[in-house]
């Protein structure tokens, strides 16, 4: 990654909600001088132009059809180094709860009669395809961690990801634990880096950014047994975005 | 004209998810045009199924991260009407304060990032940082606040956090309140910039008499509040939308097309400014008047500066909204325990038009069943209308601007293709 200047990038999106990559046009200051560090080849979203000659791929979204699969793979092929962007691409996502059905009942209660004219294989994420190089939790990815990312990638540094559990921000962000409340929370498993922002707002972990490494060794224990809790159970307790163990 | 022109637009780009267009024309017929939806498919009503209410809001959120505060307010609209949950009177306002920031951050965005290169004949937004760097900065500086007002009332604008069944989970203070206030109050300056700007570049002419189909509300501007309302005037309310409007598939697309008891119709912000005239605020009922903008409307290109009446109009909604909070004195309020259980509607008007959510909810609070119509669905059938309206009368440019002309009209409709594809229609028990 260290010695070329101004790489080109390419944004794709595979089945999402596009919402990782407009976190990223939400980053409205550092636009211009993205733009000035790498040169974007290919967003769909937001130009006309394309091309098939880039270093880094940006992707969004996990896959779900045969064509995807296939998409996926060629952008492997051309990129130096890939970045899944955001819990779609990452984890799966909550796009992994319809793996829960048979694929054949999912597309009948969507479509009824039409459903042979729909193609869907169960939603996966990228690296159940293709290699991954780094990866940006979240649903959505947060927009600061994204610019401490890029700015490690165009530094040449190597980026790193926390691995421990959103209960750290979450006390560092000086809330009261949602236990206290009576509510559950996945905080105690789920890797930290969003600064515990849906506590803070009101809200639970729901698990976005997926569990940490070794959710049972580093899972939050004295919080957890405080309420008599085990990690496993809170998880069973809120399994959104539970789709793929990692 | 005897002409024959054939034209397929691979991936239509600068709107929101995939989509291609195919027209045939020879001899000057249009024999063939297609608006293909390629979208992957999510399927959010099995994701939904079995999964219990206070988590719906949060599945539905993910089906657009554009419009991800409307979708969720549809959502908490109708799980708070299947069980019987009356929001309190500050909960509703912050709600109202975050829909105004989220159509604002759509207007924005969609004007700015897929609608102004266009009109200055660039590719996309990168060239134009160079070219017009000052009507960049005062566009960023918008973007930036509309995603601020969702941050404050809402933590984020993508996957709003605070908006939950029964209420709202966090209370801004008024020192945010009173920064946002004057931040908007300010930002009028960079509106009347961008005004000037879309003023100096006409829509192309084009005129097709439509049916406009919106919510109304008495005594504001139909956003996040109202009922449906269709200018033909025919009695409709959100109990008989569903069997007014009827979804069907269509060969070429993976979403569904729509159409009112009396055809094609259009949804969205030309469809509200038509429909709501009256409800707007006095800044931007003047800005539409400038702009030419009075009903009846026809022309499917105004959408752009329809939008840009609204990002007026939303401005000075969440003005108002900040005065109420402020004037009642924003605190935590607990939120309203659910008190029944059934099947329940929720509407708004998501920045490309009329959104629908129906769940039906047991006594165990598990969702059985749930149906949605997008707004980009029911402006399939619009879409292809006006194109086939619309190239008769371009034919003798050459094939370049026709395709030109063709992108620009769809991207007017600002289609979102991810809403339409990730959700459907559906019955599930
Ligand atoms: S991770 Fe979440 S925000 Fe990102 S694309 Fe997927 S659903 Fe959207
Ligand atoms: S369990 Fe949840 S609320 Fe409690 S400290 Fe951990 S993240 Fe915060
Ligand atoms: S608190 Fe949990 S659900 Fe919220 S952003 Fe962080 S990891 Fe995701």
């Amino acid at each position: 990654m260290r010695d070329f200047e101004r790489p080109k990038a390419a944004f794709f999106s595979f089945t999402s909600c596009e919402g990782c990559q407009l976190a990223i046009l939400s980053c409205e200051e550092a636009l211009p001088e993205i733009l000035k560090r790498i040169e974007v080849v290919n967003f769909r979203e937001a130009m006309s132009e394309r091309s098939d000659d880039y270093k880094i791929a940006f992707i969004e979204g996990s896959v779900s059809t045969e064509e995807e699969i296939a998409r996926v793979t060629k952008i492997r092929e051309r990129a130096d180094f890939v970045v899944a962007l955001g819990a779609c691409a990452t984890t799966g996502g909550l796009n992994c709860l319809k793996n829960r059905f048979p694929m054949d009942d999912v597309k009948r209660i969507v479509y009824g009669k039409d459903a042979g004219q729909i193609e869907t294989v169960p939603a996966r994420p990228i690296d159940s395809v293709i290699k991954v190089d780094y990866r940006l939790h979240g649903c959505p990815i947060s927009g600061k961690e994204f610019l401490a990312f890029f700015a490690d990638l165009v530094m040449g540094r190597s980026p790193r990801t926390p691995n421990y559990p959103v209960c750290v921000d979450c006390k560092m962000a000086g809330n009261i634990c949602v236990f206290e409340k009576g509510m559950y929370c996945v905080g105690p498993v789920t890797r930290a880096g969003c600064d515990a922002i849906c506590v803070t707002y009101g809200s639970v972990c729901w698990g976005c950014r997926g569990y940490v490494d070794d959710p049972n060794v580093n899972a939050h224990r004295e919080t957890l047994k405080r309420y008599g809790l085990t990690a496993k159970g809170v998880a069973q307790k809120l399994d959104l975005y539970g789709g793929k163990k990692q | 004209m005897e002409k024959d022109l054939n034209i397929n637009i691979v991936e239509v780009t600068r709107i929101e998810g995939h989509g291609n267009i195919v027209i045939d024309v020879r001899k000057g017929r249009i024999k063939e045009l297609r608006f293909d939806i390629i979208e992957s498919p999510r399927f959010f009503e099995a994701m939904l199924r079995g999964r219990r209410y206070d988590e719906a809001h949060h599945i539905m959120s993910r089906i657009c991260g554009i419009c991800a505060v409307s979708h969720t307010s549809a959502s908490l609209k109708a799980i708070e009407s299947a069980m019987g949950i009356r929001i309190s009177r500050q909960a509703a306002l912050l709600r109202k304060l975050a829909f105004s920031g989220e159509m604002l951050q759509s207007h924005i965005l969609h004007l700015f990032f897929l609608v102004l290169p266009d009109l200055v004949g660039a590719g996309s937004i990168v060239p134009l940082l160079e070219s017009h760097p000052e009507l960049a900065r005062r566009t960023l500086g918008l973007k930036r606040l509309s995603n601020d007002i969702c941050a404050v009332v809402a933590g984020r604008h993508i996957h709003p956090i605070s908006l939950v069944p029964g209420g709202v989970a966090h209370t801004p203070g008024t020192g945010e309140l009173k920064t946002l206030k004057k931040r908007l109050e300010d930002s009028f300056r960079e509106l009347d910039a961008l005004f000037e700007f879309l003023s100096g570049m006409p829509a192309p002419e084009f005129r097709l008499e439509r049916e406009f189909i919106s919510l109304k509300a008495r005594g504001e501007y139909a956003a996040y509040a109202g009922e449906p309302f269709s200018s033909m005037n025919y009695p409709m309310d959100s109990i008989s939308f569903r069997k007014r409007i009827k979804e069907y598939m269509v060969p070429h697309s993976a979403a569904k097309h729509a159409k009112s008891p009396r055809g094609t119709y259009m949804v969205g912000a030309l469809a509200r400014v038509n429909n709501n005239f009256r409800q707007l605020r006095p800044t931007a009922r003047a800005i539409a008047k400038k702009a030419g903008l009075v009903p009846p409307l026809t022309n499917p290109f105004q959408n752009n500066m329809a939008q840009l009446v609204e990002c007026f109009q939303m401005t000075e909604d969440a003005v108002a909204a900040i005065d109420k909070l402020l004037e009642m004195g924003p605190r935590p309020e607990p939120l309203k325990r659910p008190k029944a259980y059934g099947t329940g509607i929720g509407m708004v008007e998501a920045p490309r038009g009329t959104l629908y959510h129906e769940y039906r909810i047991n006594k165990d609070g598990i969702v059985e069943r749930a149906e949605c119509i997008i707004p980009t669905a029911q402006n399939l059938r619009s879409i292809e209308d006006d194109l086939r309206g619309f190239i008769p009368g371009i034919l003798h440019m050459p094939k370049k601007e026709i395709s030109g002309l063709i992108e620009s009209l769809v991207r007017a409709y600002d289609p979102c293709i991810s809403c339409s594809t990730h959700i459907m229609d559906v019955r599930f028990v």
